[in-house]
Formats: C-alpha cells, structure tokens, sequence
C-alpha cells in the first residue's frame, strides 16, 4: 500500500504540517511501519499536484533547518478519495512472495535438507516474535490512540499464529510422508523376490538384463 | 531464582513388553518464582502426563518432582495430597468447581481440608476471589455464572493461601478469545507477584504470553524458546 491513503485519511481529521503527520501514523500504528518525513513531504507534493491537497491557509511558518512548512487540508476530491477507501475492501491481488513458504518447498524437494530441523528453528523464531508481540500488548492501554495500536499488534500477533500453525502443519505432513516412504520401502522389501510360482510380466529387455 | 517446580530425567511409563508407552522421557524441567512456562505439542506428546506429574497427581516411573524443594516422589499419598492442598494450585480446562458449593466456598475448600477453621478460610477465599475480581459473586453458585466467571473462581481456588506453584491445563480451552485473554492476564498477574506457573497449551497465542515455552514431542522436550532473553522486534508505541 501506498502511504498516500493512509495520509489522507489522517488529513480527514483536521489540516495538519508534514511532521506532524508522521507523528500521527505513527501514534496509531507504532512503530512497526516506519515513515521517513522525506516520504511524507514528497507525497504530499504529489497529493497537491493530483488536486486531493491543497495548502492550508495561515499558520505558515519555518522549520529549525530554513525550510518552510505548510499546512495541509483535503479537497473535495481528496475527500472523496478517504470515503471511498473506506467503503471498499482491501483487494487480495497475487500474494507476495513469501519468503518462508519458498524455503520450505524447496526443503522437501531438495536433497539432503534436515527439513525437520528446518521447521524446528523456524518455530522457535516465530514463536519468539509472538512472545514479543505479546509483551507489547499486555502494556497497551485502553485509549483510543492504543485501541489502535492494540489492534495492529493484534494483527502481527494473529499472523505469527498463523504461521506457526502453519509450520506445525508440515511437520506432521513431512513426517507422515517420511513414514509412508519408510512403509513403502518396506513392503517392497518383503514382495521380492518374487514367488516364482505368480505369473510374471515377460520382462523387458532392461529388467532382464539386471 | 529459586526453582519452585523441578523435574529431574522424568520417565513415565505405560504398560508392559510390547504394549509399553512412554508418556514421558528423561525430561527435566523447571519453573522459578515469578516465571510463567508454556508447555506446547501435538496431542500425546506428553504435554497432560507432564502436568499431572507435576502436580502429584501421578508419579513418575523414574526420576524426580521436586516441588519448594520436597521430592514429591519421596513422599506417600498422604504427603502429596498435603503438598497439593498447600503448595500446588490447578487449574483445569473444564473449571471443575464443585456445583453445590457457591464460589467462595469452593475457594475455601482445600483450606478446609487443610484444617483452617472456616472463618479463616473464608477471609482467604474472599481476598482470592478480590484478587481475580469477582469478590461480588462470592455468594453464586457456578451454575449461575458465565464460563469466564467459573474459570475465574477456578483460578482463586488454585491461589487461595500461599499456594506458589499454578499449573493450568488448557484454561481458556472452554472459553472465547477475549475471555481466555483475562485468564491468562491473571496468571501472568499472578506469577508477577513471584508464583510460578506452568500453562499447558496448543494455542501458540496463549502460549506467547509465558516467559519460556517448551515443546513437547513424543515424551521429549524437542525445544525451547524464550531461553535467551525475548529479541525485541518492535519499539513501544511513541508517545504523542
């Protein structure tokens, strides 16, 4: 996503400076995406050039490093842009690439990967980022500014789940299909040779040559 | 740190020759003062037989349960029975109050059977039940009451007195996420105050909120996380 929404939407509040956007996004959603201030200025200057912006009028003034602020609020277009976001659901378009998912397909397709060690450390670290996850949300408060918050985290916290859910999953897929291997190899052990007295298939030349 | 809860190379065993299950094998394990441990793993993988040990409520077939430094296994029934009224609290999945009881008299019962008077008992079990916050439904009986209050009752009863060592065994199995979310924020509270506590669970969410969690598989602790200090991945919220 891009974070021309996200700053619109704050815009919908009152007229605010590019800072203190900044300061807002990340007020609600901690720290877990990052905004550089540089990104917020250059996207204002688009959001003004598209017409969804438009300077504030009054309160001008300048910044410790010489550089003039202004102060940004919502035009009618721009307006519209905020309720129409908020009226419409997130597209799931092609999943991104997951990282993990990659890994373990390769995993078990690739020899000699120790695949159930593999997903052993991986829990482990997903499991360590959602005691993390954790620690964060048993100190968030009740505020509206940590509802917010609280809720992001809640989404980390529902993902690394997910995630270790997931790995759990495959686990006990790989294991399984250790076993049935294993089985199999058996059976086939104890089929040969074959009792001479069963009808055999004329063997082809290769088999016959073994 | 002092280890409230030691096991030393338990093994538990099921059955003979051929039929012979290992529930448990050679774990060692521990749980200090102000620790809350998460125990997580497939079904069978020993998580209940580990808690059930711990709480002397079953004997290992080899090694020790040290529980505020007695050797559970040293004593007869009679001892661990004493221990488990003074020493062990136990929360269970389907809350197990007694239905004829009201709350604080479920909550004052293994004082009771301890040999405190029952006034005695009673001033303990009220300030268990202020301590999880249903003071106001002391009177009750469970029947009247939601699955989060029952559990929360469940929870005093595993507190009331001195009790320093909580094992819960899928507490919030019964309940809905934002219920089973208080369970577990007075669990923490309460090793917080330096009980330890050991929380059996297949939810990784629930599991996220202990110190330590240890997985289980096939009778063996296969891992641990949370050993080493928590690497911090996120900042706290700025302040605005």
């Amino acid at each position: 996503m891009s974070v021309k929404l996200a700053l619109l939407a704050l815009l919908e509040t009152e007229p605010m400076y590019g800072y203190q956007l900044r300061t807002e996004f990340e007020a609600r959603t901690g720290s877990t995406w990052p905004l550089n201030v540089g990104q917020v200025y250059t996207t204002l200057t688009r959001l003004e050039r598209d017409g969804l912006v438009e300077p504030a009028p009054g309160a001008e003034g300048a910044e410790a490093d010489g550089q003039s602020q202004q102060r940004y609020r919502l035009t009618d277009r721009g307006r519209e842009e905020v309720a129409a976001w908020f009226t419409t659901p997130v597209a799931r378009t092609q999943p991104a690439r997951d990282e993990l998912a990659i890994k373990i397909a390769l995993a078990v397709t690739v020899p000699g990967v120790d695949v159930g060690a593999l997903l052993q450390r991986q829990r482990t670290a997903s499991m360590t980022a959602l005691q993390d996850y954790t620690r964060l949300k048993r100190r968030a408060g009740d505020t509206d500014g940590d509802l917010a918050w609280s809720l992001v985290l809640d989404s980390l916290v529902f993902a690394a789940e997910a995630e270790i859910r997931w790995l759990d999953h495959c686990e006990t897929r790989v294991r399984r299909a250790a076993r049935e291997r294993g089985e199999r190899g058996d059976s086939a052990a104890a089929t040969t040779p074959q009792p001479a007295t069963q009808p055999v298939e004329q063997p082809t030349e290769q088999e016959a040559g073994r | 740190m002092s280890a409230v809860l030691r096991l030393s190379g338990v093994t538990r065993t099921h059955g003979t020759g051929a039929a012979e299950v290992h529930a448990l094998q050679g774990v060692s394990f521990a749980a200090h003062a102000g620790e809350l441990v998460a125990v997580m793993g497939p079904s069978g993988s020993g998580k209940s037989s580990l808690l059930t040990i711990a709480g002397g409520l079953d004997s290992p077939t080899e090694g020790s349960v040290e529980v505020e430094g007695v050797d559970l296994t040293a004593l007869g029934a009679t001892g661990r029975a004493r221990m488990r009224r003074t020493s062990i609290g136990y929360v269970f999945q389907g809350f197990n109050l007694v239905p004829a009881l009201t709350a604080a008299e479920n909550v004052a019962l293994p004082r009771e059977l301890d040999g405190e008077s029952a006034r005695a008992a009673r001033s303990a079990a009220l300030a268990a039940l202020d301590e999880v916050g249903i003071a106001h439904l002391a009177d009750r009986f469970p029947d009247d009451m939601s699955g989060g209050q029952q559990q929360r009752v469940a929870i005093a009863r595993a507190v009331v007195g001195s009790r320093r060592l909580i094992l819960a065994d899928e507490p919030t199995g019964a309940l809905d996420s934002e219920t089973g979310e208080e369970v577990l924020r007075l669990l923490r509270a309460r090793c917080d105050a330096g009980a330890a506590g050991v929380l059996v669970t297949h939810e990784a969410r629930h599991a996220a909120w202990a110190d330590r969690v240890v997985f289980l598989r096939d009778g063996v602790v296969v891992d641990e996380s949370g050993s080493a200090p928590v690497e911090r991945l996120l900042d706290e919220r700025p302040a605005r």
